[in-house]
């Protein structure tokens, strides 16, 4: 039990509990924001919105399509900063963050692939094709649910919070391996990036700056779940330690 | 008000309907275990509290 | 570290180690392709290559929970984690005695399964190659694989679940190596690749299974 002892001395209880204060705060505000961005957002860009030339009305889905594909990445980069930080700090609230992001980032890669599967039905004529993006995507998802299984399997908090971590790392570069290994075994369909910083192969401004409101929803979104499985999270080892120490004596 | 999809109608509309639905249930479940675990702690912090 | 690889493979060849399991599956699983696409010849030349290392890639994934799990049972690790040796050296030892019971007999297995599958003649060599190369990262990564999931009661299907998507790259290009060795194309990209996958994941994986280890047996 010495370790739900550890978890009540003053510094690392007072971290959580000032977490708590804060996002208690933040979070009204964040989830309005984030309501506000997605319902502008996509009203813009379902009702007021042209068809593209070529793809017809299918554009629409990439107010969907993009800003998830984006989460599912970013994400799984927030699980990374959140594991780093809890090996080298031992800052609880930064392991419970990352394990609070993997659902989340989880449900944005099946949306993310989900859209892609029904863009691609009529604009290249399958549900899915080996092509690179959707394949990376797939193995993501795959990444996201060992990890999650991870934590769930694990009954000692901390020490599933190191070994999720370590995975999260190795993880992360056999994910970019397979990125590589994945482009270079197929090369695929997709269209280029909708959003880079080389005008040439963006989107039009028509559909840019309702995209731009999407993303914004969709990352605000992701902070509010965030903060708030975090909470749950914190508040959930609380109600364990607890319970341990009224069982001790 | 509808917006005229022609002969895409089906999939713009299925996957609006798959990817809002995903974030209806994943902020649902969020916020119902956000309730369960903030009761069940308030449960047994006033239980702590009464014994000592 | 010898007396340790002795040791390993010595429990592996006894009855019981488990030695040959995996060269039967990889039998099964080639038997039961062309029960599953058909007889058709041509067909299964194409796939031949790609069926292959599929089977010993499966083959492998069964016998990584043995890696690990017997010296864990019985306390062998925690005499092993005082031992002046590093944990580092510790896991390479085991990965090294996994790849020579289960990676190497599949190197050796896949010509002569590739028979069966009527791979093109120009592939044997590849094929081999190709595992030859390759089946050490599915040990070293298997053994990371092994080490995480350790103390846990049912970590075999967690095992794999953790494992396959780790498994990703080193099965692309190897696959792609026996691939175009069969079509006889050129094949020293991929090869190159593999054999980086292969050195990298030894040089650095031993580090976080040792890491993972440590925790494990805090």
């Amino acid at each position: 039990m010495g370790r739900y002892v550890r978890f009540m001395s003053l510094w690392e209880y007072a971290n959580p509990v000032k977490f708590i204060r804060t996002t208690d705060v933040v979070l009204p505000w964040v989830s309005v924001l984030a309501v506000l961005c997605l319902v502008v957002g996509l009203i813009w860009g379902f009702f007021f919105t042209p068809e593209d030339y070529r793809q017809g009305s299918t554009v629409k889905i990439i107010y969907l399509h993009v800003p998830a594909a984006l989460m599912a990445i970013n994400a799984w980069m927030m699980m990374l900063v959140a594991s780093l930080i809890w090996i080298i700090r031992r800052h609880h609230v930064s392991a419970l963050a990352a394990r609070a992001a993997a659902p989340v980032g989880a449900v944005m890669t099946l949306i993310a692939l989900a859209t892609g599967a029904l863009w691609g039905q009529p604009m290249w004529g399958t549900w899915w094709a080996w092509d690179p993006r959707l394949t990376s995507f797939l193995i993501l998802f795959l990444f996201y649910l060992g990890y999650m299984a991870l934590w769930s399997a694990i009954e000692d908090d901390d020490t599933a919070a190191d070994l999720t971590s370590i995975l999260c790392l190795v993880g992360s570069v056999f994910a970019v391996l397979s990125r590589y290994a994945v482009n270079f075994w197929n090369q695929g369909l997709h269209q280029g990036a909708s959003l880079s910083l080389d005008k040439e192969e963006n989107v039009a401004d028509v559909f840019y700056f309702p995209l731009l409101v999407c993303i914004a929803g969709f990352v605000l979104l992701f902070i509010a779940l965030v903060f708030l499985r975090t909470q749950t999270e914190i508040r959930a080892r609380r109600t364990r330690a607890l319970i341990a120490r009224e069982q001790q004596g | 008000m509808m917006p005229d999809l022609g002969k895409y109608a089906g999939a713009v509309l299925s996957s609006y309907a798959v990817a809002l639905g995903l974030i209806v249930v994943l902020v649902a479940l969020s916020i119902w275990r956000a309730r369960r675990v903030k009761a069940a702690l308030d449960l047994v912090e006033k239980r702590n509290k009464r014994h000592g | 570290m010898m007396a340790l690889l002795a040791r390993d493979l010595k429990l592996a060849v006894r009855a019981g180690g488990g030695f040959g399991l995996g060269l039967a599956f990889f039998l099964i699983v080639t038997v039961l392709v062309p029960f599953g696409v058909g007889p058709e010849t041509a067909l299964l030349t194409r796939i031949a290559p790609g069926v292959l290392w599929i089977g010993a890639l499966l083959a492998c994934l069964l016998s990584l929970d043995r890696i690990l799990a017997l010296d864990w049972e019985d306390g062998t690790l925690d005499l092993l984690a005082t031992a002046p040796l590093p944990m580092e050296g510790i896991v390479s030892v085991k990965a090294l005695a996994h790849w020579i019971t289960t990676g190497l007999p599949l190197v050796l297995a896949a010509p002569v399964l590739g028979v069966l599958l009527n791979l093109a003649p120009g592939g044997y060599l590849w094929v081999l190659v190709s595992l030859a190369v390759g089946t050490p990262a599915l040990s070293v990564i298997g053994t990371f694989g092994a080490a995480l999931t350790i103390g846990l009661k049912r970590g075999g299907l967690l095992l794999s679940l953790l494992v396959l998507p780790l498994y990703v790259p080193t099965l692309i290009f190897g696959a792609e190596v026996a691939r175009r060795g069969a079509e006889g194309l050129e094949v020293a990209t991929p090869l190159l690749l593999l054999g980086g996958i292969s050195f990298g994941a030894m040089a650095l994986l031993p580090f976080a299974s040792a890491a993972v280890l440590r925790i494990n047996l805090r």
